[in-house]
């Protein structure tokens, strides 16, 4: 099979000759499609700017990435712009959900913005309100619903545009713990019902177990990976939990 | 010292955010010298005496319009401060958490206003200066001024004055400040920076209702000001629909940004489009914490539409019926007839006998400098007055015009006399029947009047016979030149009625042409008639105490234009302070609020629109927020601007109007669309960092 997201050799700098920081240094993992793949590290591991290259809000120095076989490193201006629009989903730790649009708009937007045909549109918003248990919600303003209806106001907008490639940066960081357990269901649902292929950014191990696969990230290198194979998520989270406490330094700090 | 440096600090950081705001002011700046050192223009003084008269007339009025001017200006400073300031209410409890005090914040913000403030005013006056000097060329183009030794101009009063009103305003927003801080609480600046947005949902039942409601009251002001401009018979009901008007104004805007999201909602076509969603969402939302601002920029943008246009209108009409209204070049008149009961002298009496040019050549005017000439005696009777004329419509001529003296003697020309006018005119000549009579009117109102009553078939007896009026209309002319349409009333009566019994003569006429061969030389024998003291006519009249009244065509002239220039001066003057007013107050609201948003573009850009895509959303919400508040001002304007010319009773054809109107037009899309363009390229900047 092929897989959604390739990424060789991948590489990023900041700062000058002098004073060189690797934010990324010689990175090469794969995704398949369906996959629910976790990233987990300390702050300042590079994790998010791993996250950001690959969502093509940041360049790489060197490297390549390819999603769907396309090597989003070559891609330009507006190219660059309709693959994020088109072939990526994004769920972001604060939501960033529109605070004037209603739900249903916020949405939507994500639709109208790539031309769809409004009738298609109101199908597919209300289809996947309907899987995301969020129909009754649609005509309320963020400001209205709590954490966890945010979330998932912003998981539907992720996915309601049938994204290759979904990202999630944090997406529990700002949600109490019951709210960010039904976060994380519903992306289980998307996951499993949907087959949709997510990439999720954390450091908490929590979150982290509901992955299939987890990337362990240290100083900007990849540090080890973790299976769930048919495990239990109970029996996932205390395994991470293990790796994290064997590993001990920073990464302990932050569960 | 400490406190100053933050201050200049903070100045410098929020320049980009606020270049419209200084441009602005600077802008007010230089137009306040600009008009108020017309005084020390070197063309004024080059012009002749009685166009001096004019600009001193003009120059009160731009003293007594300054200070409206200075109120407009300080107005918009003060507002735009004010809300400035409340955008820094996080920053404000920054300091104050870390332990700056009141007085300390007060202090920067005096600081910020002063350097603001003394910025402003200096480039302002620079600037202004060197305006001046193109001011003063056109003045001395639209006065004909010789302006072949040029100096520069600097008018130490004007630059005092600017100084004075602008201080005093820049003050004002220091003690304003000074208040504002000193209510603040940290806990409420604090929790000013996590602002929760509240969406303000309106029932759009109640949006419906309310858009209706101000909508017919609108309609209805609109009406008042116009098709039923009867019932505003007195001074005070002209509150009634300004009051509307701006009531309905301000409901219209609380109501439209529901009632269009609704609309928009249910076109599924152009609601799902692209950013369509996102822009109506924004501008629905931003309308309702801006309709007292919307408000105000409309109605400040309806004065500058009429204001100017009216304006630009009666300076047309004035420049234009002069040519048409003095087809001579002299009118003299005198009283005939002065009866002998004492207030007259022998000699005055005798006078009055005898015909204009019989006057002129005794009192020494060489009657070869005066060709064409033509004279006419005209009568009176107590048996016509205006009474008799409007008899059908008394009752309701008095309650419009209670002012009028009804018991005036009508004016009789004989059908012949005015004949022989006409021709040396070039106006219709006519013919009568022994009992027909025709009116000459061309004054608005009189005409309405005196209309009104021919429909009815005014039959008028005197000397023993009853007249008929030939046409139920007044017919269009005059007997003496002047500039605008002011003939009340004449009478064209056949020749032999005037010598009924009762008729009496009225005014001895004459009109005439000077026998000269240019420009030049009329001017040499205008000298004759008007420049006293070395004049041997007027020097002979005065001593001989006989009052000869007249009008010669070079004055009429002269004044009508001055009367048109000051009215543009002013206009321009007024138009352009309530259009920079609104452009900026609007502009700076636009940029402040797109920079508190630009998370939001944040997010567009995350979820993937294009660059291309959310500059266009940009466009179009800035777009519509200055359209809108346009639209109805050009709405108000439609009625308004005939409002006005109604009030000052001038007639304006559409067609006449089309000129000045393309004008402001164009004066508006200048300044108000450079202001847009200024506000979008602002704006994008912001969303870009």
């Amino acid at each position: 099979m092929e897989h959604v997201l390739e990424v060789k050799e991948i590489e990023k700098y900041y700062g000058n000759k002098s004073n060189l920081t690797k934010a990324i240094d010689h990175i090469s993992f794969s995704v398949d499609e369906g996959e629910f793949v976790g990233i987990m590290g300390a702050s300042g591991s590079g994790k998010t700017t791993l996250l950001n290259c690959i969502s093509t809000i940041d360049k790489v120095t060197a490297g390549h990435i390819m999603i769907n076989g396309m090597d989003i490193t070559r891609l330009k201006g507006n190219a660059l712009n309709q693959f994020r629009r088109e072939e990526l989903g994004f769920i972001f730790q604060d939501f960033n959900l529109l605070d004037t649009l209603t739900a249903y708009e916020n949405v939507a937007l994500a639709l109208t913005i790539q031309n769809v045909k409004p009738s298609e549109i109101d199908k597919r918003v209300r289809q996947i309100a309907g899987r995301l248990g969020i129909t009754d919600i649609l005509g309320k303003y963020p400001y209205q619903v709590s954490g966890g209806q945010k979330q998932r106001i912003a998981a539907a907008r992720a996915i309601v545009t049938n994204p290759k490639l979904i990202l999630a940066d944090e997406p529990t960081g700002a949600l109490d713990s019951r709210s960010a357990r039904q976060l994380l269901e519903n992306m289980e649902v998307l996951n499993q019902t949907m087959n949709a292929t997510i990439l999720m950014v954390t450091h908490d191990a929590f979150t982290a177990s509901y992955a299939d696969r987890i990337l362990l990230i240290k100083d900007g290198k990849l540090f080890n990976e973790l299976m769930k194979g048919g495990e239990s998520r109970q029996e996932f989270f205390e395994k991470i939990i293990d790796v994290v406490t064997l590993l001990g330094g920073e990464l302990n700090e932050i569960i | 010292m400490k406190l100053f440096s933050m201050s200049v600090k903070n100045i410098q950081k929020s320049i980009k955010d606020y270049t419209i705001y200084f441009l602005t002011l600077i802008l007010g700046v230089a137009i306040f010298y600009i008009f108020n050192s017309l005084d020390s223009q070197e063309a004024m003084l080059v012009v002749s005496s009685s166009t001096r008269e004019i600009i001193k007339l003009m120059l009160s009025m731009i003293q007594f319009v300054s200070i409206f001017v200075a109120l407009i200006l300080g107005f918009l400073i003060v507002y735009a401060n004010n809300f400035l300031i409340k955008r820094r209410k996080k920053e404000f409890g920054l300091y104050m958490t870390l332990g700056m005090g009141k007085r300390q914040i007060s202090g920067i913000l005096l600081g910020e206003t002063f350097l603001i403030g003394l910025l402003s005013l200096g480039v302002g006056l620079v600037i202004g200066i060197f305006g001046s000097q193109l001011m003063s060329i056109l003045v001395a183009k639209l006065f004909e001024a010789d302006m072949s030794e040029y100096q520069f101009v600097f008018s130490e009063a004007a630059c005092v004055k600017t100084c004075l009103y602008f201080g005093v305003m820049y003050a004002a927003v220091m003690v304003f400040n000074v208040v504002i801080i000193s209510r603040y609480k940290l806990i409420d600046l604090l929790s000013a920076a996590k602002k929760n947005e509240k969406v303000k949902i309106k029932n759009p039942v109640i949006c419906v209702l309310v858009f209706l409601v101000a909508a017919v009251t609108l309609g209805y002001a609109y009406y008042l000001v116009t098709a039923g401009i009867q019932k505003l018979d007195t001074i005070d009901k002209l509150g009634i629909p300004i009051i509307m008007g701006v009531a309905s104004t301000f409901f219209i805007f609380w109501s439209v940004s529901g009632l269009a999201l609704k609309l928009v909602q249910m076109k599924k076509s152009t609601y799902l489009k692209g950013a369509n969603l996102f822009v109506l969402r924004q501008i629905h939302n931003r309308i309702n914490t801006t309709v007292l601002s919307m408000t105000i920029i409309c109605l400040l943008l309806f004065m500058t539409i009429s204001v100017l246009s009216s304006a630009l209108s009666l300076n047309h009409v004035l420049t234009e019926d002069m040519e048409k209204l003095t087809p001579v070049d002299i009118n003299l008149y005198k009283d005939a007839d002065l009866p002998d009961d004492g207030a007259y002298s022998e000699s005055q009496i005798q006078d009055s006998r005898k015909s204009v040019s019989e006057t002129l050549e005794e009192n020494g005017l060489n009657m070869k400098l005066l060709t064409d000439v033509e004279e006419v005696t005209t009568y009176k009777t107590e048996d016509w007055t205006w009474e008799d004329s409007l008899r059908s419509i008394l009752d309701s001529a008095k309650e419009q015009f209670p002012m009028l003296r009804y018991n005036t003697a009508e004016e009789l020309i004989k059908i012949s006399d005015y004949n022989r006018i006409a021709r040396l005119y070039g106006m219709k000549e006519y013919e009568l029947e022994d009992d027909e009579y025709i009116v000459l009117c061309n004054f608005n109102n009189m005409v309405n009047l005196r209309n009104q009553a021919l429909k009815n078939g005014n039959e008028i007896p005197f000397g023993g016979k009853v007249y008929h009026a030939k046409y139920t209309e007044c017919q269009e002319g005059y007997l003496l030149i002047s500039s605008s349409h002011t003939n009340t009333g004449a009478m064209i009566v056949p020749d032999q009625s005037v010598f009924s019994e009762n008729v009496k003569e009225y005014q001895h006429y004459l009109m005439a042409n000077y026998n000269a061969e240019n420009q030049a030389e009329k001017k040499e024998i205008e000298q004759i008639f008007v420049n006293e003291g070395e004049s041997e006519l007027l020097d002979n009249l005065n001593k001989n105490q006989i009052e000869l009244n007249g009008l010669t065509k070079i004055s009429v002239i002269e004044s009508s234009k001055g009367v048109a220039t000051i009215i543009t001066f002013i206009a321009i003057y007024l138009g352009i302070t309530f259009l920079i007013a609104s452009s900026a107050i609007l502009a700076l609201k636009e940029l402040t609020e797109n920079s508190d948003n630009r998370q939001r573009y944040t997010i567009l850009r995350k979820i993937g629109m294009d660059e291309k895509m959310i500059d266009q959303a940009l466009f179009k919400q800035i777009g519509i927020f200055f359209i809108v508040p346009l639209l109805l001002a050009i709405l108000h304007s439609v009625f308004g601007i005939q409002f006005a010319l109604k009030l000052i009773s001038v007639q304006v054809a559409v067609r006449e109007m089309l000129p000045s109107v393309i004008a402001t037009a164009v004066f508006l899309v200048l300044v108000y669309g450079g202001y847009f363009f200024a506000t979008y390229i602002g704006s994008k900047n912001i969303i870009k960092e």
